[in-house]
Formats: C-alpha cells, sequence, structure tokens
C-alpha cells in the first residue's frame, strides 16, 4: 500500500490512461460502463489520499521515471491541484454512477465500449492538465482532453444531428486556443530554456521586460480564455453542451471549464506572479470587465432559451463570469471565492444537468414547452431540479449562497465605487437567476400536461445518483468546513507561494 | 530586417494565411485547411527556435569543440504533430459525417437547415 501511495500523483492519471485502450475492446451495455466506473472510483481514491496528504505535509513533487526536474517531467500535487483533482474525479465518478441507463439511451450499444473510452481519456487529459508540473505536458493533456471531448460531443448526433456541427465548431476553436497556449509555452521557452514550471517561475521576474514574454503572456492568456469560454469567446460553449448526450453535458459542465480556470490561476499567480499580472500588465481592468458582462448579459440571455440544457449552458459562461471576477480582483479573499465557487458551482451545476437527463430519457425531449406539466409526472426529479436551481441562484443553505457570500465580501474588501459597484451587479445577476430558474419551475409545475404525453418518473438508478449530487451541494452549503477550507488552504498557497 | 529573421516572418505569414482561411471561407473543408496550415505556422516556430548560429546536427561526435543545435524543441514539435494530425483526422471524420447528416460541407447551408428544423 505504501508503493501505491508514494506514486499516487502518477497513478491518477495512469490508470485511466491505460483503462482507456482496454476499454475500447469490451462489448455490451455492462462491461464497459462498469470497467470505467472502477477505473474512475480508484482514480477518486487517490486524489483524496493525495489531497489529504497535501494539505497535512505540505506540496509534493513527483519525478516522472525517476528524471529530476528541471530535465525529466515533474508532476506537482499542491493545495490547488490536488482539490482540482478532487473534484474532476469526483464528478466524474458521480456522473458514471448515473451514466449506465441515460447512455444505453443515446449510444448504440456497439459504440459504447469507444465511448467509454473517449470519456477515460477526457478525465485522463483534465487530471493530467491539473498534477503536471511542465508547461509542455500542459498542452499534450489539453489536447487529450480536446480530441475526445470533441468525439463524446459528436456521439449526440443519434438524437440531433446538430451535435455534428456543434462539435466541429469546437474542434475549430479549441484548436486555435490549444494553439494559442502552444504558442504562449513556446515563447517562454524562448526566453527561459526551460519548460518547468516552477523553473520558469523562477526566472519569471528577471526576463518580465521583454517583448517575447508579454507576447507569451497575451496568447496564453486569450488562448486559456477561449477554453474557458470566457465572455467574447464564450460562442462554442452551448452548441456543445445542448447536443452531446446528457451524461456528457453533466460531466463537462462540472469539470471541462474548471481545468481551464485552474489554468488561468496556474498562469497568473504561479508563473507570472501577482505582481506582474495585475501591476505591470494590467490584468484586472482586462479580466474584471469581462466578467462582469459575462456573469450580467449571459443571465438574460439564458432567460430567453427555448431549450433548458441550453439555458444551463448560458447560466454556466454566467457562473464562469463570478469566477472570472474572482480572479481578476488579485486577493487572497477573491481567489478563496474564486476556488471555492469552482467547487460549488461543479456540483450544483452536475446536479442540475443530471436531472434534466433524467427528464429527458422519461419524456424523450430537453424543449422547455415540452416539458410542461413534469412536476406532476416526475416529482421527484423536478424537485431535484427546483433544490439544484435554488443552489444556482444562490439561496442561504446552498452551496451557491456560500460562494457568492465570499465572493461579495471580496468584492466589497476593495472599498471603492467599482467594488460597490461589482456587489450591484452580482446581485443583479443573481436576480436574473431567479428568473430564469423560475420560468423554468413555472412550466413544469404549474402548466397542464399536453395531450397524448407519456412517461412517469424516471428509473432509480437516474434519480438515486442525481439526488447524490442534490443532497451533496446542501450537505456543502450548511457544512462548509471542507470546500472553504481547502479553498482558503489553496489560496493562501497561491498567494504565499511568490 | 527581413531577412535576419527570415524564419520568423514566415511564421507569421502562414498563421495570418491560415487565420485569414479559417475566417473566411465557408467551406469546411478549407476551414480544415487553414486550421493546419495555422498549427504548421507553430511548428515551424518550434523547429526555427532550437537553432543555434554555427550549430550542427545534435548527433554526438568526437570531434573537439563541436556546437550542437538545441534538439529539445524538435522533440517537443513531434508531439505537437502527432496531436495536429490527429486534430485534422478528426475534423475531417467530423465532416464526413455532417455530409452524411446534411448533405452539405457548406457552413452557410448547413446553418440554413439547421434553422427549418
Amino acid at each position: 500500500m505504501m508503493f501505491f501511495m508514494s506514486h499516487a500523483p502518477v497513478l491518477a492519471i495512469i490508470i485511466p490512461l491505460m483503462g482507456a485502450p482496454i476499454c475500447a475492446l469490451f462489448r455490451g451495455k455492462t462491461a464497459p460502463w462498469l470497467f470505467t466506473l472502477i477505473l474512475s472510483a480508484l482514480s477518486f481514491a487517490y486524489s483524496i489520499d493525495l489531497l489529504i496528504e497535501v494539505s497535512a505535509n505540505g506540496p509534493i513533487s513527483y519525478e516522472i521515471g525517476g528524471w529530476a526536474p528541471p530535465y525529466g517531467i515533474e508532476y506537482v500535487a499542491d493545495p490547488l491541484s490536488a482539490f482540482v483533482m478532487v473534484i474532476i474525479s469526483g464528478i466524474s465518478t458521480g456522473v458514471l454512477l448515473y451514466a449506465k441507463e441515460s447512455i444505453a439511451n443515446e449510444v448504440p450499444t456497439s459504440h459504447l465500449g469507444f465511448f467509454f473510452a473517449a470519456y477515460l481519456l477526457a478525465l485522463t487529459g483534465m487530471m493530467g492538465i491539473t498534477v503536471t508540473g511542465d508547461a509542455f505536458n500542459i498542452f499534450v493533456f489539453l489536447e487529450i482532453t480536446s480530441l475526445s471531448s470533441y468525439v463524446l460531443i459528436a456521439m449526440g448526433a443519434r438524437q440531433d444531428r446538430r451535435a455534428l456541427t456543434a462539435a466541429f465548431q469546437y474542434l475549430i476553436i479549441g484548436t486555435i486556443g490549444a494553439t494559442f497556449i502552444l504558442i504562449g509555452v513556446g515563447l517562454l521557452y524562448i526566453m527561459t530554456g526551460t519548460l518547468n514550471i516552477a523553473d520558469i517561475a523562477n526566472q519569471f521576474d528577471s526576463i518580465s521586460d521583454t517583448r517575447p514574454v508579454r507576447a507569451a503572456v497575451g496568447f496564453l492568456i486569450v488562448g486559456i480564455a477561449i477554453k474557458i469560454a470566457m465572455f467574447p469567446f464564450h460562442a462554442w460553449l452551448p452548441n456543445a453542451y445542448s447536443y452531446a448526450p446528457n451524461i456528457v453535458t453533466a460531466f463537462f459542465a462540472g469539470t471541462a471549464t474548471k481545468v481551464s480556470v485552474y489554468l488561468l490561476i496556474r498562469f497568473i499567480y504561479t508563473i507570472f506572479g501577482a505582481d506582474f499580472s495585475f501591476g505591470t500588465v494590467y490584468l484586472t481592468e482586462l479580466l474584471l470587465p469581462l466578467g462582469v458582462i459575462a456573469a450580467l448579459s449571459m443571465s438574460v440571455v439564458a432567460i430567453f432559451q427555448d431549450n433548458l440544457k441550453r439555458l444551463l449552458a448560458f447560466s454556466s459562461v454566467a457562473q464562469l463570469g463570478y469566477i472570472t471576477i474572482a480572479i481578476a480582483l488579485a486577493t487572497e479573499a477573491g481567489l478563496t471565492a474564486g476556488i471555492l465557487h469552482i467547487f460549488n458551482h461543479a456540483i450544483v451545476k452536475t446536479g442540475l444537468f443530471l436531472s434534466v437527463g433524467a427528464m429527458f430519457y422519461a419524456t424523450g425531449t430537453t424543449s422547455i414547452k415540452s416539458l410542461a406539466g413534469v412536476g406532476q409526472r416526475m416529482p421527484i426529479t423536478s424537485f431535484g431540479f427546483v433544490l439544484g436551481g435554488l443552489g444556482l441562484i444562490g439561496v442561504p443553505l446552498t452551496p451557491g449562497f456560500i460562494s457568492k457570500w465570499y465572493l461579495i465580501q471580496a468584492v466589497l474588501e476593495r472599498g471603492d465605487y467599482i467594488g460597490y459597484g461589482l456587489a450591484i451587479a452580482i446581485l443583479l445577476s443573481s436576480i436574473f437567476a431567479v428568473i430564469y430558474i423560475w420560468r423554468v419551475v413555472e412550466i413544469l409545475y404549474f402548466q397542464p400536461t399536453p395531450e397524448g404525453a407519456t412517461g412517469g418518473e424516471a428509473p432509480l438508478s437516474l434519480i438515486i445518483p442525481c439526488w447524490i449530487f442534490i443532497l451533496g451541494s446542501f450537505y456543502f452549503g450548511i457544512e462548509t468546513s471542507i470546500n472553504v477550507g481547502f479553498s482558503e488552504q489553496a489560496a493562501q498557497f497561491l498567494m504565499g507561494a511568490r | 530586417m527581413f531577412f535576419d529573421h527570415f524564419n520568423y516572418w514566415i511564421v507569421v505569414i502562414l498563421m495570418m494565411i491560415g487565420l485569414y482561411t479559417l475566417m473566411s471561407r465557408s467551406n469546411l473543408v478549407k476551414k480544415m485547411i487553414g486550421l493546419s496550415l495555422f498549427q504548421i505556422s507553430v511548428f515551424l516556430l518550434y523547429i526555427s527556435m532550437g537553432k543555434i548560429e554555427g550549430g550542427t546536427a545534435p548527433i554526438v561526435s568526437n570531434a573537439p569543440d563541436v556546437l550542437y543545435s538545441n534538439p529539445l524543441p524538435h522533440v517537443l514539435i513531434l508531439t505537437a504533430i502527432v496531436v495536429g494530425v490527429a486534430t485534422t483526422a478528426l475534423g475531417l471524420a467530423l465532416i464526413v459525417r455532417i455530409n452524411e447528416a446534411f448533405g452539405s460541407v457548406d457552413e452557410e447551408e448547413i446553418l440554413n437547415s439547421e434553422d427549418s428544423l
């Protein structure tokens, strides 16, 4: 057991990576799913071990193949990356608990082996981005995630052929983003002669005044912003989330953009350093308006959507706006709020998408109009959706309230008019969230079931995992010491790192 | 100025041609061509940065005082080339499926038929 523990950083990545080609060989409905679930759970267990270890004893450095950094590739588990790893593998495992019936309904049985192989590769990539301490490795894992996510999104084509165009659009935009990151890493390599993140960070102050470094910062920030779906680059996200199979949407809503947020934090705070990012290149002035526009405009756009998955996708872009605001504040309180919201939004949004998936399973549609009266036909699922919606709005006792509370405290800490303006913008965006959630609730509960509508409650195998997320979100909204504790620890670590 | 940094100018020119093709064409296959060109320009950037003036190919020889070029960027870009090939293959496979489903590879025609769904 000691042997396995000392290799935990790499095992959490290697297990799904090695499992993917094996999984592609499995046939039938149960075998590939069960195999994927077991591997994902193993990865989750190692991540939890890692987080406990890191929070007790500080960052762990793992040398791949025994080659010492900066020449070898180094995996670094620090409080932030270990926390994000737990979020990713946890969401993945929870979604997989739900996946069996849902995905068998949407993807031909003969394709399930390949589907779950792509799922495992996506998980590998995201975990890899988080744990790696090597800048080029980030690009490689990013592309592993991206390529498998294009495939996973395109698997929705059986339900709606627009999944294909959504996947293609994401492929074009995502590749541009990843290539921008590649250019940025290359320019940093030209100036430093190293790809090790810690090594680049050490040398960064002495080269920060040069033009290639400024260009590198620009390429990296834009590239990551595309991957986050930050406001002007968000066009791919609603399409991709609307037409992907339901479990893929639930998985990506909780993890894919969050990993990119992690990258943004990692580059801004660890590599560039807060002094350079906010003092020299004015990222606050750049990111803050984008975050505010995203939080406000995307919430308004969400109000007018006809498709429930699309509505939630636009709401995701708005929530990413909050996280952008929190990161741009450049304070420890802001960073805590941002990391906390990564966790809280992941659990709430995954729960919501899973309940939408259950509605789709029973009724065969996610169009809001056709879901009229579902509140009576599927009381348990609908109630789960309502509770999840409350979490999204930020009602007290839900995690959404906790992260908004910390976010508002962080913006008021500025003590100037911009701070008050930001607080008002956040509250306004929450009011819009009330409107779009209420619009759905009204149709679900207070409109009569259309003639000839069929379908009762979804099977238990869908309801139980969905409710695990909903109840889990309430647990983390009431007993906040776990999520707030780890977020504060990560924020302190990042601010103290340089 | 131009010939001092000849490779880098070519990188910039190729990159802009690629991005422009990507944005201006509505034919999906042409978009993929633009995307490949854009990626290839970055490969060239990496290959250029490994060159050291007067350096020879990084193969160990017994001659004294040999200056070697830096092989690391070349190794890195091999990985990126593989990624680029995979992206192109996947993109083209998607175009085939799109053509089957929509009967067209032209973005505007596809958008029009989507609206009529």
